[in-house]
């Protein structure tokens, strides 16, 4: 490997308002390498990546590329200096074909046809040289995730990238998806590529990394030899401190059903059946888990379950209370009365309302709760007293009830809607997504609660597309495809396996 | 993360003041550009609005139509609604406290008409509202569009039945009879010990007014339903996630929202017209918009905008009484500007405000 570098940043420094997103960093980059950046959310991480594609500006510091220092005043001049991006979320026109997205704003001049064949001819040798085989004239939105994604790789390559800048690109992937994607990085790396791989996977740095740069509160605490180091020493590095990366839980001792779904068929708004015929049981003391790529249906399952989203058919029963999805008008209101706590995905979206103080989103969904006032009115000091209990029950941080909920971290938000929901003492829990954008330490914490949770002989339907965090918290593991349910297994179940399963690979399973 | 806020008095206080300072600069060099002085405009219009007891009074009486119409903006904001219907809301109001004065007026006092008039006005203010809500709330048209349509049928509405319906037997004009003395609200000055606002029409519904945000607060901070309002407003998706009903949160708001906007007519017909006439509203409704949006839709924002609006109202009829250069037109310019600057640019100054605040917080601050 070259010693050579290909970026080398020296103190680098930026400040959003109060906020130090990145001080003094210094990073070095060889040039044909691998190089990964690991950190919780809010590290860091994404802030200097933008500095470096050329988002934000940097308040001090400098940029080298390739031993030349250089100012990046924005993303196209990051790209004259071979600079490439795949953004987290893709940025992909969804109803062009993959060779008109990856000419889309290099055209090269005002007629196209030109343009056009020569980005073919430039396509295929790419696809060849890089094991990045696209059907050029696919459109868009008919390709797997896996596929968009190489279709963002390909328009980096295609505008002459020698670093590649690689932002949670696993987050929709299967563990396969996954491993393809690594396959690739490699391949672009024998051939001098250098990627930079952001994450708060470690076991991604593990499997795909040369060198990786661990970010703690704006800095970069150290860096390793991926080969050199493990995961429990980055982990530690991450947090500063001591983390346990297995959930300690005995075995389950499943009591009643406190939750049955039978026969639930989900039809979105463009026509199609998200959910298809799903029946599944939950009993008082064990985890469900529901594994899957995202977009398979589970969301749509949840808040079906949960009264919020219409359903074509099914019904549900919740402590021994069957409701007909389909005949009766249901709302969130009616299934938390039956004792259904949950949840949701996006905190963002639907579990909070993050203009609203802590407290008033400490009785979202509970509001009409006697305790919380009398008749028509809302009585603050006991709702003031009831978010400063929870808030030291789950050590949320800051401590302060009147603070504006959209100054809470991830962590902290999601601490305060499982407060909210766990502590109305629910017969079942639906729970979506519950370490998403957490921070490993919270993770720990929210972990552990599902566990005494279900210990407590509550049952619990967890949806999470973290096959890791599904392994750790499951009792039973349900895989979703296409909006089925297409297996149960143990959740000792090999990697590989699920993976299939997951990919639809035994979709025939379902219609035994 | 704490980047994008602003200290709670800035907010409410600060940002306001600058924008109706930017607007007074802006209409300043208007006055300039036709050859007046603005300085002496400026005292005019002060001196024409606060400087006498009379001026005072108009002011106020004015600013009782603002807080009525603004507050029914306000109510509607805090649900994510647009109702700008507050013109037409009023109009139907006022058929509802002319209905309650005509039947009672002659039989028993003021005061035992008021609850009568306070009910009309409020029923069908409201009911002119309830058919927009039901359409946005059921089909999604959006109120926007139908409120404002409704404004132009309730015009039409409003001129047949005081021509073929409600008009004096014999009259040309397109008005009721007078009300008697059991039709009409006594003035402040008569309510209230010590005070005189010489032959100014303020009265008793000032007092109506204030109780009206007194309400609006309590409701909307201090009720379960005042709390699914804003849910609902601030975020939809959490709001239905509660299981909070978007059908009866959009109708129940807009109900509230032209119960308010109609209540504006007690002020006009019952405190000062003493008889139903055509277009009285003139335009109090859509300037409502403006002193919410200014007001922050709180109701203590909307009392300060509403006194504001109110000052514009009477010091600019002063002004061009005694600076002819300056037109009526002159000064619904100036009103339009303080729009233009509190409303629509409302954002025009955060950003360079929030860097102020950045660097005086940031040695002190600690990151969120």
């Amino acid at each position: 490997m070259s010693e050579e570098l290909a970026i080398e940043l020296v103190g680098i420094d930026k400040r959003f308002g109060p906020v130090h997103a990145n001080k003094n960093i210094d990073l070095k980059v060889r040039k044909g390498s691998i190089h990964g950046i690991v950190g919780e959310n809010g590290a860091g991480k994404s802030t200097l990546m933008s500095i470096l594609y050329g988002f934000y500006h940097a308040d001090g510091g400098e940029i080298r590329v390739d031993g030349k220092a250089v100012s990046i005043a924005g993303s196209q001049a990051a790209i004259a200096l071979g600079i490439g991006m795949v953004h987290q979320h893709f940025m992909l026109v969804e109803n062009f074909t993959v060779l008109e997205n990856v000419i889309l704003g290099a055209e090269g001049g005002p007629v196209l046809a030109g343009g056009v064949s020569r980005a073919r001819a430039e396509l295929k040798r790419l696809a060849a040289d890089y094991d990045l085989k696209v059907d050029p004239d696919a459109v868009i939105g008919d390709l797997p995730v896996g596929l968009q994604q190489r279709v963002e790789i390909l328009k980096a390559l295609f505008r002459g990238a020698d670093i590649l800048i690689l932002d949670e690109p696993t987050g929709v992937l299967t563990p396969a998806e996954a491993d393809h994607l690594f396959r690739i990085l490699r391949v672009l790396r024998d051939e001098g590529k250098t990627v930079l791989l952001i994450t708060h996977k470690l076991r991604e740095i593990m499997a795909a990394t040369d060198h990786v740069s661990v970010m703690r509160r704006g800095e970069i605490v150290a860096t390793r030899k991926t080969q050199k180091t493990s995961m429990g020493e980055l982990a530690e590095l991450m947090v500063g401190r001591r983390v346990l990366l297995e959930v300690a839980k005995g075995p389950a001792t499943p009591g009643r059903p406190v939750l049955q779904v039978e026969g639930l068929t989900v039809r979105d708004g463009r026509g199609v059946d998200v959910v298809r015929d799903v029946s599944l049981e939950v009993r008082a003391g064990e985890i469900v888990g529901i594994a899957g790529v995202s977009g398979n249906g589970q969301s749509q399952l949840l808040e079906a379950i949960a009264g919020i989203r219409k359903v074509r058919s099914g019904s549900v029963t919740v402590d021994g209370t069957r409701i007909d999805l389909a005949a009766t008008e249901v709302d969130a209101a009616r299934m938390r009365r039956l004792g259904l706590a949950h949840v949701p995905e996006d905190r963002h979206r639907m579990g909070l309302v993050t203009r609203f103080p802590e407290c008033e989103n400490a009785i979202l969904g509970y509001h009409h709760d006697p305790a919380y006032g009398r008749g028509a009115f809302l009585d603050y000091d006991a709702i003031r007293t009831a978010a400063r209990e929870k808030i030291e029950k789950y050590d949320i941080r800051p401590p302060q009830c009147m603070l504006k909920t959209a100054n809470f971290s991830g962590g902290n938000q999601q601490k305060i809607v499982l407060a909210r929901e766990i502590e109305r003492d629910p017969v079942i829990l639906l729970v979506g997504q519950p370490t998403r954008g957490v921070d490993i330490g919270a993770i720990e914490f929210i972990h552990k609660r599902l566990v005494a949770l279900r210990d407590a002989g509550k049952g619990v339907l967890l949806v999470s597309v973290e096959l890791d965090e599904i392994r750790a918290l499951a009792d039973r593991v349900l895989v979703m495809f296409d909006g089925r349910v297409v297996g149960e297994r143990a959740p000792e179940t090999e990697d590989s396996e699920l993976g299939l399963l997951m990919a639809g690979a035994a979709g025939q399973e379902a219609a035994e | 993360m704490t980047a994008g806020q602003l200290p709670r008095w800035a907010d409410y206080i600060l940002m306001p003041a600058i924008n109706v300072a930017a607007a007074f600069i802006v209409s300043g060099l208007v006055v300039l550009l036709i050859g007046e002085n603005p300085i002496e405009a400026v005292k005019v219009l002060v001196w024409g609005s606060l400087g006498w007891n009379e001026g005072i009074g108009f002011t106020l009486f004015y600013a009782t139509n603002f807080i009525f119409t603004g507050l029914a903006v306000a109510i509607a904001f805090h649900a994510g609604l647009f109702n700008i219907g507050g013109e037409g809301q009023a109009y139907l109001g006022g058929l509802g406290v002319a209905l309650a004065c005509l039947a009672l007026d002659r039989y028993v006092p003021w005061w035992v008409t008021l609850p009568f008039a306070v009910a009309g006005a409020a029923a069908f203010g409201a009911a002119w509202a309830f058919i927009p809500a039901v359409l946005q709330a059921k089909r999604g048209s959006h109120v926007v569009i139908t409120t404002i349509m409704f404004n132009f049928i309730a015009a039409s509405l409003m001129v047949y039945l005081l021509v073929n319906v409600m008009s004096k037997p014999g009259s040309m004009q397109p008005e009721t009879r007078t009300f008697e003395d059991g039709g009409r609200l006594p003035l402040l000055q008569d309510v209230l010990p010590f005070t005189d606002f010489g032959s100014a029409p303020v009265n008793f519904s000032f007092l109506l007014a204030l109780a009206a945000c007194l309400f609006v607060w309590v409701l909307v901070w201090r009720t379960r339903l005042g709390y699914e309002i804003r849910t609902f407003g601030a975020n939809q998706t959490a709001a239905v996630y509660a299981g909070i009903s978007p059908v009866r949160i959009t109708v129940v708001t807009m109900l509230i929202s032209g119960g308010l906007a109609g209540m504006m007519a007690i002020n006009e017909i019952m405190g000062s017209q003493h008889r139903l006439l055509i277009e009285f509203v003139s335009g109090y409704g859509f300037v409502g918009i403006a002193v919410a949006l200014m007001g922050r839709a709180h109701p203590v924002g909307i009392v300060f905008a509403a006194i504001l609006f109110g000052m514009l109202y009477q010091g600019g009829a002063e002004l061009a009484f005694e600076m002819p250069a300056i037109t009526r037109d002159m000064i619904v310019v100036i009103q339009g500007l303080v729009i233009l600057f509190a409303g629509a640019l409302e954002h025009m100054f955060r950003p360079a405000l929030l860097r102020v605040f950045g660097v005086l917080s940031a040695p002190a601050g600690t990151p969120a």
